[in-house]
């Protein structure tokens, strides 16, 4: 499909038609019998993967097959927080590569995702957290990510609405990363999906995979509920039904699904102009630009598929953070909702190679891959074109849990975000 | 809300009552294990879409470890047994077979 520019001319043109003339973003062609790389699964990271792959690589025969609709899983169901300011070095250097495409993604795509740079504060509420915080923003400093530890004063001064005397939890300070904050989620799936579509690619939705067929250790294509296709190369992103995939190709991974839930409140004047993450309470808020506080809490601990919120943990996230912002205590929360992330063993994601040949798999992401679409998805495209890692995906690959070679992130992304 | 009967004390438990403490049966490894052997105790999960075999200790009660089998999908609980077992015992397994006929799977262990 030709893709039409999106531009202020465009918007004349159209207002001066009613509005008649909007192409459709993508298309939704019946699969082709053949493909020299299906991505399974339309989320973010599968369809920034299937990007990068034609957009870097060339790579242009690449079908996106979704069980659902793109972007229904949980990039349509996340809170957007966007930041890079992590421990170890591999997520560091993963994280900030994400976070500077999202500053020319809107361009990139021709299409406007709404990045939001307005900072993201990481409250310390306890003198570990002051401690743990000050040894990240060093961390970060020699990785060349700017982070700054901020007294409790300069918190009060970027959030005014907060209570930083707290009886049970008195805010010390924070970590301020001034170039993290938030995207529209749906608009970074539309967005990749139309470029996607425009180079050609095929975009499958409502068609689930259903088996993964394989010859002499190598994949050879997928079964699907719109029948076989096959293949050249596979790239598996499916977040949550990670494990449901690896058993179709036959292996296991060293993850578990749990739910993890969000609610919004009914919309508000502007109050709050930055991302505020609270992790010994386990919460975190920001306000969109509709103006409603969107509040995420922590996940479940136990194993989980179904999509849903649980009375309890909106308890819970919500008393814990009425503390810290008192006025948020008469707000009428409007939705609540829930979505299936899939945690490793050391809160960092795995882009990796399988034990079946040609098959390649993205996930591990948990609770705070949002932030990662771009970065992993050119990292993955990397892997799958070439079929072995470039440097930001090296250090993530399945392996490291047999070597022991963790990247500990449990500081970081061990609370939802 | 999830509940579940700790087989001990016998009371219905909500989930805020329970500590969950994930896949059940796991065999554990010791010193001259492989690094597989450790990789798949430590880490490598069933993590099924369906029948799961699970660790709770009934953490605001008794205190005590039980098991538990469950439906990831729909939540439904078939049974709760004794944390002195290495496999779920026939008639967990009888319960599961009446609501989900044909369950068990050749999964890769
Ligand atoms: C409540 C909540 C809040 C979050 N907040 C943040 C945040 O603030 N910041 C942040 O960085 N991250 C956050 N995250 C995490 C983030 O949403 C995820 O890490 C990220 O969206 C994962 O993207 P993905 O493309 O891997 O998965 P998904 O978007 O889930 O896409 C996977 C797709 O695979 C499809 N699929 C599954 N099985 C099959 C099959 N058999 N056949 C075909 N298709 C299949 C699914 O339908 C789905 O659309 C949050 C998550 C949740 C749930
Ligand atoms: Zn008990």
């Amino acid at each position: 499909m030709g893709m039409r520019r999106y531009s202020a001319f465009a918007v004349a043109r159209e207002a001066a038609r009613y509005h008649q003339g909007w192409a459709r973003a993508w298309d939704s062609p019946a699969p082709k019998a053949h493909y020299d790389v299906i991505v399974i699964g339309a989320g973010g990271h599968g369809l920034a993967t299937a990007y990068y792959l034609g957009k870097t690589h060339g790579v242009k025969n690449v079908a996106v097959i979704e069980k659902g609709w793109l972007g229904g899983g949980n990039t349509g169901r996340n809170t957007t927080i966007i930041r890079s300011n992590y421990l170890q070095d591999p997520s560091a250097a993963l994280y900030e590569k994400a976070r500077s495409l999202y500053e020319t993604l809107s361009q990139d795509l021709n299409y406007n995702i709404m990045f939001s740079p307005r900072g993201v504060i990481m409250l310390a509420q306890t003198e570990h957290e002051v401690r743990g915080w000050k040894r990240t923003a060093q961390a970060n400093a020699l990785q060349g990510i700017p982070t700054e530890f901020i007294g409790p004063r300069r918190v009060k001064e970027l959030v005014p609405i907060m209570n930083i005397h707290g009886p049970r939890y008195p805010v010390l300070g924070g970590l301020w990363q001034a170039r993290g904050g938030t995207a529209r989620h749906d608009a970074v799936a539309w967005g990749l999906a139309r470029a996607c579509s425009a180079m050609g690619m095929d975009i499958i939705q409502n068609c689930e995979v259903t088996a993964i067929r394989s010859e002499g250790g190598q994949v050879k294509g997928i079964e699907t509920t719109k029948g076989a296709i096959s293949c050249g190369k596979l790239a598996i992103v499916v977040a949550g039904h990670s494990g449901v995939l690896a058993e179709m190709a036959g292996f296991r991974l060293p993850i578990e699904s749990v739910a993890l839930q969000a609610l919004v409140s009914e919309p508000i004047k502007p109050c709050m102009d930055v991302v505020v993450m609270a992790n010994t309470v386990h919460g975190y808020m920001s306000q969109s630009d509709k103006g409603e506080m969107v509040i995420g809490g922590g996940a479940d601990g136990f194993n989980n598929y179904t999509q849903r919120g649980s009375f309890q943990h909106v308890e819970e996230t919500v008393r814990a953070l009425c503390e810290t912002f008192p006025i948020i205590s008469r707000l009428k929360m409007l939705r609540q909702w829930g979505g299936i992330v899939d945690m490793t063993g050391d809160r960092s994601p795995i882009l990796s190679k399988t034990p079946l040949g040609n098959c390649f798999i993205n996930c591990g992401w948990g609770t705070g891959g949002f932030k990662a679409i771009p970065g992993s998805g050119w990292a993955m495209a990397q892997l799958v074109a070439k079929g072995e890692p470039g440097p930001l995906a090296a250090a993530f690959g399945l392996e490291r849990f047999r070597e022991g070679r963790f990247i500990d992130e449990s500081v970081a992304a061990g609370v939802a975000h | 809300m999830l509940s579940l009967r700790c087989p001990y004390c016998g009371v219905e438990a909500e989930e805020t009552e329970l500590a969950p403490g994930g896949e059940a049966h796991l065999v554990r490894q010791g010193p001259g294990s492989s690094d597989e052997d450790f990789e798949t105790y430590l880490f490598l999960r069933e993590n099924p879409k369906g029948v799961h075999f699970e660790r709770w200790r009934h953490a605001h009660g008794c205190g005590k470890w039980f098991h538990a089998a469950r439906c990831t999908v729909t939540l439904e609980v078939f049974g709760t047994y004794s944390a002195q077992v290495s496999a779920p015992p026939e008639d967990i397994l009888a319960a599961i077979d009446a609501r989900r006929p044909g369950w068990r799977r050749e999964g890769p262990r």
